[in-house]
């Protein structure tokens, strides 16, 4: 007995798909090709009277050393926090793993900061971060002026990657314990038998069979890191001072909306969705082909 | 090699107790196998003799020194698990010689001594697979590989063939039983089958409800059991077990029709208790109904098992199984009638399921009323 419905009429199916077909367009394809077109042409700030300019757009951003900055940043800042998040999670969710009572409420816990809006999250992380009231502050009394991220950007590029890494530690940490607990018991019995120390396997047989996981998480981070930082950015330091945190999701929309360039900005987020395909594409390529074992 | 000694072994969960002292000495060399229902401790026993499991009370030495507190690591002992707990991210190659690397033993050394064990277990060919691509007798032969090529003290079988089949399980049993004689290391081999213990143990265990019920020669524990649980555990056919009444003349009365006669130096304060008596299925007759001495009964069923048969028959309803060599069919509701030679027969207490020993070889008058 066939239990599956099937539909002689064609027509029947494309309605049933149409409200997800629509959603799609709406919000994504018709947006995309919106920017496409701007990025071509020279758009009005005021609407109406677009011109066409090929790839005029894209030729004064790329010589533009103010443009190079912001990808430089980005890259810092994608690296930095992918790092921080991933390691810090890696190592909560190795200790966790070993003989811990009410992981189940670890889990709900350590997922909250993800449910957190970025704003939100930027807005703690500017009074937690504060040099002048926050927990830091505690270090300049000792030093003063050794920590202020409104006036030294090192220092305001160190906060932003604090508070994103922040937000995804507890995303990441729930991916590394469940893959932890995946792992028979007995793998690891095998290999307190076989003389290894808690240390050696962690690096001998917890983190090779956490790859899988480890790839995951990595194109998850990074593609965020591009794109969900805005926020964060745009709460605590609006891309300054000098614009050492203007990220390239930072400056598509200050050019855009503050600048009212919209060409230009539609150019820019044309380079970052380039960029974010390229990079997960480099990472299936080349990383992920290492990660199988079976 | 190692002897072990187990002294008064407790193990415990919170409040919730598995292993109630348990004392066993181990001699060097010897195959000990241990046997038991699910849940009966003996793998729980196992794992604190390896150190995977905290030891709640007593103390375990291997060689004379107590290990309590030692990690598995320091206690000399291999360890081959029921699921094989290969790694599978390693070659053969690099599971067997895992163990030698994270002792810092030098890398020619290692190629050449996990040769050696491939050799013995027979994996020459397959040291660049990864598990995943190994049949289930092959990996079995790689968790042992990885436990020989340690030349440990003391190994510990952890149920290991219960996820092969049939065939491959008697093989690996004789392959296991080989390997023992040519490396002699101490053996624990846990399991619940009892085929598995008779041909391996030198010596068996038998555990229930976290205790030790014997330990003897699989023959001693076959023909001697020590308590009523090992005597319905142990045997294929279970032993058929049936309470009554010992009379005064030395005759087991189970009902008004069905008196068994037993050995008339029985201890005479016995006399007049209710006990268990048990006969193996092979050590009963069927005879013609109504022979004299004889048990009345009607055969339930067949079961052929090509070289046997065992006739299952009813008493009133209980079961009581018989072995029969020559091939004879019987319909159900045949009455037969049982034939048991005194001698034969086991007596165990109710109140204590244990054994009750009696000398062998004076039978009682039959039919003495």
């Amino acid at each position: 007995m066939e239990k599956r419905a099937t539909f002689s009429s064609t027509t029947i199916g494309i309605l049933f798909a149409l409200p997800m077909l629509v959603l799609i367009f709406v919000f994504f394809y018709w947006p995309s090709g919106q920017a496409l077109f701007w990025a071509f042409t020279l758009e009005q700030p005021w609407g109406g009277g677009n011109r066409w300019v090929g790839f005029q757009n894209f030729q004064q951003l790329l010589s533009d050393p103010v443009y190079w900055n912001s990808i430089s940043r980005s890259m810092i800042f994608g690296l930095g926090s992918t790092a921080i998040a991933m390691g810090m999670a890696l190592i909560l969710a190795l200790f966790t793993d070993r003989e811990l009572r009410g992981h189940g409420a670890y889990r709900s816990i350590f997922v909250w900061p993800y449910a957190i809006a970025a704003p939100a999250l930027g807005l703690a992380f500017r009074f937690i971060l504060a040099p002048e009231a926050g927990l830091l502050s505690l270090i300049n009394q000792v030093w003063p002026g050794i920590w202020n991220p409104a006036l030294d950007g090192n220092d305001a590029m160190i906060a932003v990657i604090i508070a994103f890494s922040w937000k995804y530690i507890g995303y990441n940490f729930i991916f590394f314990l469940s893959a932890l607990q995946s792992i028979p018991r007995s793998l690891i019995e095998a290999a307190a038998m076989d003389g290894s120390g808690p240390a050696r396997r962690m690096w001998d047989i917890q983190l090779p069979l956490l790859t899988p996981t480890l790839f995951f998480l990595l194109v998850i981070n990074i593609t965020e890191s591009f794109q969900d930082s805005f926020g964060i950015v745009d709460i605590m330091t609006q891309g300054g001072p000098a614009r050492a945190t203007e990220l390239m999701v930072y400056k598509i929309y200050f050019d855009g909306f503050k600048g009212l360039d919209y060409s230009g900005a539609a150019a820019q987020s044309i380079i970052l969705m380039v960029l974010v395909i390229l990079l997960t594409f480099v990472q299936f390529r080349f990383i992920e082909r290492r990660v199988h074992y079976k | 090699m190692a002897s072990i000694a187990i002294r008064g072994v407790r193990k415990a969960y919170a409040k919730n107790a598995v292993v109630h002292g348990v004392d066993l000495d181990i001699a060097s060399r010897e195959f000990i196998v241990i046997l038991g229902p699910s849940g009966c401790g003996k793998s729980t026993l196992l794992r604190m003799v390896a150190g995977l499991e905290e030891i709640s009370g007593g103390e375990i030495a291997i060689d004379g020194r107590v290990v309590n507190n030692l990690e598995p690591r320091e206690r000399g002992c291999a360890m081959v698990f029921q699921n094989y707990a290969l790694y599978p991210h390693m070659t053969v190659a690099e599971n067997i010689g895992y163990a030698l690397k994270v002792a810092g033993v030098p890398k020619d050394e290692r190629r050449r001594r996990v040769e050696a064990t491939a050799k013995i277990v027979g994996l020459e060919a397959y040291l660049d697979r990864r598990p995943a691509a190994l049949s289930g007798g092959q990996r079995q032969r790689v968790a042992m590989g990885r436990a020989i090529v340690r030349e440990p003290k003391v190994f510990l079988f952890d149920e290991p063939l219960s996820n092969l089949d049939a065939k491959l399980r008697v093989a690996m049993r004789a392959e296991i039983r080989r390997l023992h004689r040519r490396l002699g290391a101490t053996s624990i081999f846990v399991t619940h089958d009892q085929v598995e213990a008779m041909t391996l143990g030198d010596r068996l265990v038998v555990m229930n409800g976290g205790r030790i019920e014997q330990v003897g020669s699989p023959a001693e524990v076959y023909n001697r059991p020590a308590s009523r649980f090992v005597a319905s555990f142990v045997g294929s056919p279970a032993m058929n077990l049936m309470e009554g009444t010992i009379d005064r003349h030395g005759v087991f009365v189970y009902d008004a029709e069905r008196q068994i006669p037993i050995p008339a130096t029985l201890d005479a304060r016995l006399v007049g208790h209710k006990v268990a008596l048990g006969v193996r299925a092979e050590a009963a007759r069927l005879v013609e109904p109504g022979t004299a001495g004889s048990i009345p009964a009607t055969v339930d069923f067949v079961e052929e098992l090509g070289a046997g048969r065992v006739v299952h028959t009813d008493l009133d309803g209980l079961s009581f199984a018989v072995s029969l060599s020559t091939p004879n069919v019987m319909p159900a509701g045949t009455p037969v009638g049982i034939a048991i030679d005194p001698r034969d027969v086991h007596l165990f207490s109710i109140e204590t399921g244990l054994r009750i020993e009696f000398a062998a070889g004076i039978a009682a008058p039959a039919n003495s009323n």
